[in-house]
Parts: C-alpha cells; structure tokens; sequence
C-alpha cells in the first residue's frame, strides 16, 4: 500500500481499496503523482476491473470532450477519466469540468491532477467541495524526503534495504527523484537479498552529485581533498566553474561582512546584513579559523580565476583549461585558510 | 564658422582631414579614428563627413552641413549601439549599405561611433567592404585605440589619433556651445578629466556631480576586509542608481510606447500572445542596454577613482600640477599621507585590473571587491 500525504493535514493516510467518484491528486512531484495515479487506477480495478481508461491532455483538448468521455456507455461499462494538468488547462477545459462536477455521472470515476499554482483553482474548490478523495505529491527537496521516498520504493517493491544503503542511494543519485526511482527499481531486479550498502556501492559505487555549494563549503572549512573530489564529481557530470566561482564569491563575502560585524546576537547581524540568521551562524562557524587577510586575498583569488575562466588575459589564440584554474583557486583558498590558522 | 568649430583641441587632426577633403589625391575609403573617450572621435568623424558633402568643403551654415552633423543627412550612416556588442546581421547590413550609390551628395559615409564593439564575427564580415568599396564610399569607424579593433581591420583603414584635449579647451567649448558659465565649466572639465560629454553631464546635472564625489571619496574608509566588501557594494550601488536615473523613464516610456503602437491595452493584466513576445523582445534589448550601461558607469568611476590616486601621488611628489580633484582635496591629501609612493601606484594597478576584469566579464560586484581589498589603508 502507498503511503501518501494529504496536503491539508499533512497527516499520513492509506489510499483505500474502495475510490470514491473524485479524485484530487496535487503537488509537483510528478514520480509521486504518478505513483499515486497508478495505485487509483490499481484500486478501481479491484472493484471493476473492466474499467475503461481514458485520458485527457491539455494541449490535445477539444471543447466538449470530457462530455463526450463520460457520457454514459450503451453497453454500461464503467469509466475512469483521468483529467492531466489542469494547472495548464485552457478555459474550455475548465468550463466542462465544472459542468460534470455540476451533474455527475454514477459509473465515472474522475482523477483530476493538478500541480501547483492558481489556475484551475474554481475546478479545485469544486472538488474540494464534493468531497473528493485527496492524494499530495509534495515536492522532494530535502535528503529526508529523498530517504523515505526511497525506503518506501524499496517496502512497495517488497524488498529489504538497509538504512545505509538507502542513505548512499540518495546521495549517488539522489537529484532526480524519477532517477532515484528507477535505480530502486534495477537494484531490485537485478540482486537477490537484502539490499546493502554494499550492494549500492557495487552499481553506484564512487558516484556522488556534487553541488556548486558543497565544493565551496568544503573549500572554504580547508577540507582541498574533499572540494577537489567534489568538484572533479561535478565536472564529470558537465557541471562549468563558472556558477562554482560564483558561490565561492558569495560565500567569502558573507564571511567578510559577517567577521566585521563583531559580535551580538546573530538576529541582529542578520538584519544589519541583510541575510538570514541561519546564513550568520553558519558564516561564524566558518570563520573559526580565517582572517581578514586571508579572506581578502581569497576573494582577489576567485575574482582572478574567474576573469581567467573567461578569457581573460590571454592573447588570441590562447587557451586556458577552466577546470584547473578553479583547481588552482580551491587550492589558493584551503592554502590561505591554513596559513590564517599558523598566525 | 565652420563644421570643425567643435572638434576642440585637435588642430593636427583637422589640418589632416582638411587636406583630405580639399585634395582628392590625399583621400581615402576608409578612416579609423582613435582617441581616449571623451575627446571627440565621433564629433570629429561627423565633422569630416559634413566637410565631404558640403559644396564649400565645410563651411558649417549650409543644409548639408548641418544635416550630417545631426545625423540625419541621407548618404551619411551613423552606427551605434547601446549593448555590448554589435551583432553580426547589423554588420552585414551596413555591407549592403556600402554597395549603394549616395543618393544627393558625393559620397556615401557610414561612421560607425563604436567600432570597438564589433566582434570577431562582425569585424570579419565588414572586411570586404572595407578594403574594396565602391567608389564613392567611406568608412568612419571610431575606438578608443588601434588595440581596441580587430588587426585585420586596422590594417585596411587609414589611422587618425586624436589626442586628449586640454582642460582649457574643454571649459572653452562649453562656455561657447552649451553657454555654462566659466568658473562651473572649468570645474567641470577638471573633474571629466577633458572628456568632453562628461564634463557637459556634470556641468548640468547635480547628481551626477555628487554620485562622482561619493565615489571618490569613500576610498579612505577602506581599514579592513568587511570595509572593503561594504565600498565595493556601495560602488555597485551608486552605479545602480545612475543607471537607473538616466534608463527607468525611458524604458517605462518605450513600453508605453510599443503598447500603443501595437493597439494593446496598457492596463490589462495579461496581453494577447503576440503583443507578450514583442514585449519580451523589447525587455531583452532593455536588459542588454541597462548592462552596457552599468558596466559603462563602473568604468567610468573607475577612472575617477584612478584620478584620485594620481592626485594623491601629485600631491606627494610635490608635482606642483593642478589637481583632477580639486573638490576633494581632503581625501586627496589624506592619500598622499598615509601610503608611500610604491603604494599608490599599486592602488592603481589594482584599478587598473579591475577594470580590465569587468571588461571580460568577470561580475563587477566580485571585480570591486578584489580591486576594494587592495585599497585598504595601511594602518
């Protein structure tokens, strides 16, 4: 059974065997609307499972077809209508929706999906209003989500997985929750047993998503092993120094302002500064261990790099390779860091 | 009278070009005018122009004249552009241009005022052109230096190098043409280091004049690293608001505009899908424009913080020059105090490369701070 989130009470329910005439299912997540789609459409046919199921796209629409598809059948087969998108959907769309909802037919079961935003919203109060059941597919941002969303793929798969594995499978492939999905679904097909972490290390071994922050971080707290093998990860996957440099820039220049504000509460600072508290912890516990000068000539490095990544100070013909001047930067931090930390 | 009253300071150049517009042997198709900006490239390649077409070989009163210095004349052509660069289908405009006979007057002129903003592909597609036009073209083309174009260009245009006008001349010319009086146009002209259109800003505009003095003057609050983030981010600022000044209304005004050309309604919440990607057109361009702009406005206050640093050397050095900075004099000999001659030479390296850096793009926030981070005052 899928556990699915109810996005007004945010409490956990269990989609029931039994689906009533309307269904709402809202939120971006597109894995986990489909997801959510499919065991609908699992769970009407436990009752009927001659249902005929018809879909309708927004671009595809043509005025009067939701009439059309849930008319009543001669031969009094059941329907269920599966209305995408109606966060896209023109206006004839939405009139004809309303217009079922006004009267609607016993032997139809309608889906309607929505992702996110305004439109649609009178077809959604309708909704809301006749009593339709409510499934979410909240977007995945933190790594928690990621993590139950991947324990859950493995318990709907009927297979074991260790903690460990779960939590290297999302950080190997953890960026995309429709990859994450699908590397549950090989590492069931293709192993026997309980899924451990070495088994994930096996398939995905060594493969990690760096992000431009986590290269500047590790940069920055003068950890030159763990950036570079960050940012050599996120090359690999087609990542440019440029973004990187930047993120390095904002980072030091919160660590600037931040040393130079002194003490007091961090709410304060914060608001002096016009950054968030956390962003104000977070640049204190980073300062353990720099100095001004060090900062200084750290920001002059990553101005430096990065006019060298853009061709600068090159004369035609010339060429830079982009990759090692932003090696070059790492390493000029993490050197500079440690050189604060002897004085 | 005549069309070279305004082109001030430069008499070798215009007895150059005199020759060349009373004796056809000393013409030629293609000229290439270089000159520090500010010192009147594009007024004296307008100047020229109208001396070609005019019967009287410049005289200044008569409808040629006049027409070719405004820009409008028929057979005069004048290219500029307001963002960064200047693409490759307008080059391959102008070779068409190039082809046709003028239509009232000798020659068919295209001055191009930025030639510095072509780039390889559309320097490469002017070569032709350039090197065998039909007989009665010319080309103007205008840079700041001979560096500044593409060497296959500079090599098929003859070179003319204006120079920096003298501040006299300058406060001279504005007096004479814009009628300001002497004692605000010689503080003027000072101040816009002898570049002519600057000078003329700071002359009639107030907050121009005070934009420039806070960023020339916010170099000795520079101790440390947090100050030096916090100048370059108020460098940044000023910058904002400059642009902001001189490009908001307009924008405002040409959306308006577009609006109504198109018969859209100004007030409606949502436009009809094809007045929607005209509009987004038009932002684009805008956006284009409004990032020239600023990185143009940094530059500038780039050159006045240099100014600054030369003043304080002056200073030093017991040079016994008049200062750029006269208004600032405070700031100035605080400077020449507190750094060694090595060390204000370095400030202005630092400006230097900041500059150069903002010119390949490097973010000029990022540009600032590094260049702030090297001004700090030793303690």
């Amino acid at each position: 059974m899928v556990r699915v989130t109810n996005p007004d009470e945010t409490a956990t329910i269990d989609v029931p065997r039994q689906v009533p005439p309307l269904v709402l299912i809202a939120g971006p997540e597109a894995v986990l609307a489909e997801r959510a789609l499919a065991q609908v459409i699992a769970d009407v046919k436990v009752s009927s499972p001659e249902v005929e199921v018809l879909h309708q796209y927004t671009e595809s629409y043509e005025p009067g077809a939701i009439a059309v598809a849930t008319s009543p059948s001669l031969f009094g087969e059941e329907t269920l209508l599966v209305v995408h998108d109606l966060d896209e959907a023109p206006e004839a769309m939405q009139t004809d929706l309303l217009e079922y909802l006004g009267a609607p037919e016993p032997d139809v079961t309608l889906v309607v999906m929505h992702k996110s935003g305004n439109r649609g919203k009178k077809v959604l109060d309708t909704l809301k209003k006749g009593k339709a059941l409510r499934l979410g597919a909240p977007a995945m941002k933190s790594d928690r989500d990621k993590t139950d969303f991947a324990t859950n793929e493995f318990r709907r798969l009927r297979r074991k997985a260790t903690a460990g594995a779960v939590a290297a499978l999302v950080q190997a492939v953890g960026k995309d929750p429709r990859e994450l999905a699908s590397a549950c679904q090989q590492l069931v097909d293709d192993t026997t047993g309980v899924i451990d972490d070495e088994v994930v290390m096996r398939y995905h071994g060594g493969k990690v998503e760096a992000t431009g922050f986590q290269v500047a971080e590790a940069a920055i707290a003068g950890q030159a092993d763990e950036a570079l093998r960050l940012w050599r990860h996120a090359a690999a996957l087609g990542e440019s120094p440029v973004p990187i440099l930047a993120v390095l820039a904002l980072q030091l220049r919160q660590l600037a302002k931040v040393g130079a504000a002194g003490r007091g509460r961090s709410a304060d600072v914060a608001r002096a500064l016009k950054m968030a508290p956390w962003q104000v912890d977070k640049a204190r516990r980073a300062l353990q261990g720099w100095d001004g000068g060090g900062i200084g000539r750290s920001i002059q490095a990553v101005a430096q790099a990065d006019f060298e990544v853009k061709g600068g100070g090159l004369g035609a013909g010339g060429r830079r390779e982009p990759a090692y001047v932003l090696e070059r930067c790492i390493l000029e931090i993490v050197a500079e860091r440690e050189s604060a930390g002897r004085r | 009278m005549s069309v070279w009253d305004d082109v001030v300071g430069q008499e070798e150049v215009v007895a150059t070009l005199q020759h060349a517009v009373a004796d056809p042997t000393a013409m030629t198709h293609a000229w290439l005018f270089t000159g520090p900006p500010g010192s009147g490239r594009s007024t004296a390649a307008r100047a020229f122009a109208a001396a070609l077409l005019c019967p009287q070989g410049g005289c200044g009163r008569c409808r040629e004249c006049h027409t070719a210095i405004e820009g409008t004349h028929a057979d005069v052509e004048l290219v500029r552009t307001e963002t960064v660069i200047i693409p490759v289908d307008s080059a391959r405009d102008l070779v068409q241009l190039a082809g046709r006979r003028p239509s009232v007057g000798r020659f068919r002129i295209i001055v191009i005022e930025d030639a510095d903003r072509l780039n390889e592909s559309s320097g490469n597609a002017l070569l032709k052109a350039l090197e065998e036009p039909t007989s009665h073209t010319v080309w103007m083309l205008c840079a700041p230096s001979l560096e500044d174009v593409l060497i296959t260009i500079r090599s098929r245009t003859r070179h003319v190098r204006l120079r920096t006008p003298s501040v006299s001349a300058v406060a001279e010319l504005l007096v004479r043409r814009d009628g300001i009086a002497p004692e605000m146009a010689a503080h003027a002209a000072r101040a816009a280091q002898s570049h002519i259109g600057l000078a003329r800003r700071f002359a009639r505009d107030d907050g121009a004049r005070i934009r420039r003095h806070d960023a020339v003057t916010l170099t000795t609050r520079i101790r440390g690293v947090g100050d030096a983030v916090d100048a370059a981010a108020d460098l940044v600022q000023i910058a904002e608001e400059e642009r902001d000044a001189a490009l908001v209304e307009r924008h405002a005004e040409e959306k308006a505009k577009l609006l109504e050309m198109l018969g859209a309604d100004p007030a409606a919440r949502t436009q009809p899908v094809a007045v929607r990607s005209q509009i987004s057109a038009l932002e684009k361009e805008q956006k284009k424009r409004a990032t020239r702009y600023l990185r143009d406005v940094v530059d500038r206050s780039l050159t006045d913080l240099m100014s600054v640093y030369r003043d304080a050397l002056m200073v030093r050095e017991e040079a016994g020059v008049p200062l750029v900075n006269e208004d600032a004099r405070g700031t100035v000999t605080q400077l020449a105090q507190v750094f060694t001659a090595a060390g204000l030479l370095g400030c202005m390296d630092a400006i230097g490369t900041a500059r150069a850096r903002i010119e390949a793009n490097v973010p000029p926030l990022l540009a600032l701070e590094a260049m702030a981070i090297s001004l700090q005052m030793p303690r």
